[in-house]
């Protein structure tokens, strides 16, 4: 590899661009694909976009010997409504599994550095920072605060936008109860079987961290599994 | 931190201090592998690396034929897996197959 494909890459990556190195592995020539380019040449590119909807890399045959495409997909990313005790390990767990992390809560005390050492903090309403925030095909999103006040104007967001993954804490009786609100502004039964509620999978959790693992689990089922 | 994005930076960072750097990259795999297509290791000159490309199982190679590309250049794809008299040595313990391309830092 040359030394400014590795800077450009980096480059890449910082600025969250999804990006695909290929390499002819006869030889090693390489070159940056970006799969929102379209004038690049034909087959190559297109093997290049399939390869960054999946998010796999893979070996492709061309006229010109086989080419390795590397895919650097834009970050995983989890936002997380609700400085809330389960919170703390959730954070810490998505940060250990590649996720970038946001926390949002307006409630100051609850999104602190202290309880949150370096992980994002957001203390705009969580329909705001939902907003700023874009979530995308790559983006989880888990309220946890259970209080409609705070857990809705997130949740509208988050259905507007297309993340992988919408996860609500709560009974199924809060869940039921969420779901008589969505109906009242507008949303539908589709749109609300896209929210896993009760959140986590059913492995009996207590604890906080116990929770977190129940979510965090269910998140990486959905990631790479789909949704059921 | 992804594990790649800290192979990257640590390549990066061997290139800045001055030393020879090679990257090997997983460009294919069958069977049951211990890690994914495009898992990534850097090595530098001395035989150091950062990240993995399997699961411990072919690294001690794969730094052998890494520091040989540092002094010698040029690209190599190697292949492990079971059926390879090799692979008794560098040994897959998981039974599959694994392309390895390896290329230096220009």
């Amino acid at each position: 590899m040359k030394a400014e494909t590795l800077k450009q890459l980096l480059a890449d990556r910082a600025a969250k661009r999804p990006v695909v190195l290929a390499t002819w592995l006869d030889g090693g020539r390489e070159a940056l694909l970006y799969p929102a380019d379209d004038d690049a040449d034909g087959a190559l590119m297109t093997a290049a976009v399939e390869a960054v909807r999946g998010d796999k890399s893979t070996t492709v045959e061309t006229d010109d010997g086989k080419v390795f495409l590397h895919v650097f997909n834009t970050p995983l990313r989890m936002a997380i409504v609700g400085a809330v005790h389960i919170a703390q390990p959730l954070s810490q767990m998505a940060v250990l599994a590649g996720y970038d992390v946001t926390v949002i809560d307006p409630r100051g005390a609850f999104a602190s550095e202290d309880r949150f050492p370096g992980i994002n903090l957001s203390d705009d309403w969580p329909d705001e920072a939902m907003e700023k925030l874009a979530p995308d095909a790559r983006t989880a999103v888990v309220l946890l605060t259970h209080d409609p006040k705070l857990d809705d104007p997130a949740l509208a967001v988050a259905l507007k936008a297309r993340p992988f993954y919408i996860g609500a804490l709560g009974s199924s009786r809060t869940h039921a109860k969420r779901k008589d609100r969505l109906a009242a502004d507008g949303f539908t039964d589709r749109d609300f079987a896209r929210i896993h509620g009760p959140v986590g999978l059913a492995i009996g959790a207590k604890s906080p961290a116990e929770i977190a693992i129940a979510i965090m689990a269910q998140v990486t089922e959905v990631l790479r599994r789909g949704a059921s | 931190m992804i594990d790649h994005e800290k192979v990257l930076e640590q390549a990066a960072e061997w290139r800045a201090a001055g030393k020879g750097v090679a990257l090997a990259t997983v460009v294919s795999t069958w069977g049951s592998s211990p890690r994914p297509v495009g898992s990534q290791v850097v090595i530098d000159e001395a035989g150091n690396f950062v990240g993995s490309v399997s699961g411990g199982c072919i690294e001690g190679a794969v730094v052998h034929e890494a520091r040989e590309i540092i002094r010698e250049g040029g690209t190599r794809l190697l292949h492990y897996g079971v059926s390879d008299e090799m692979a008794w040595e560098v040994g897959l313990a998981c039974g599959g197959e694994i392309n390895v391309f390896v290329e230096r830092l220009e």
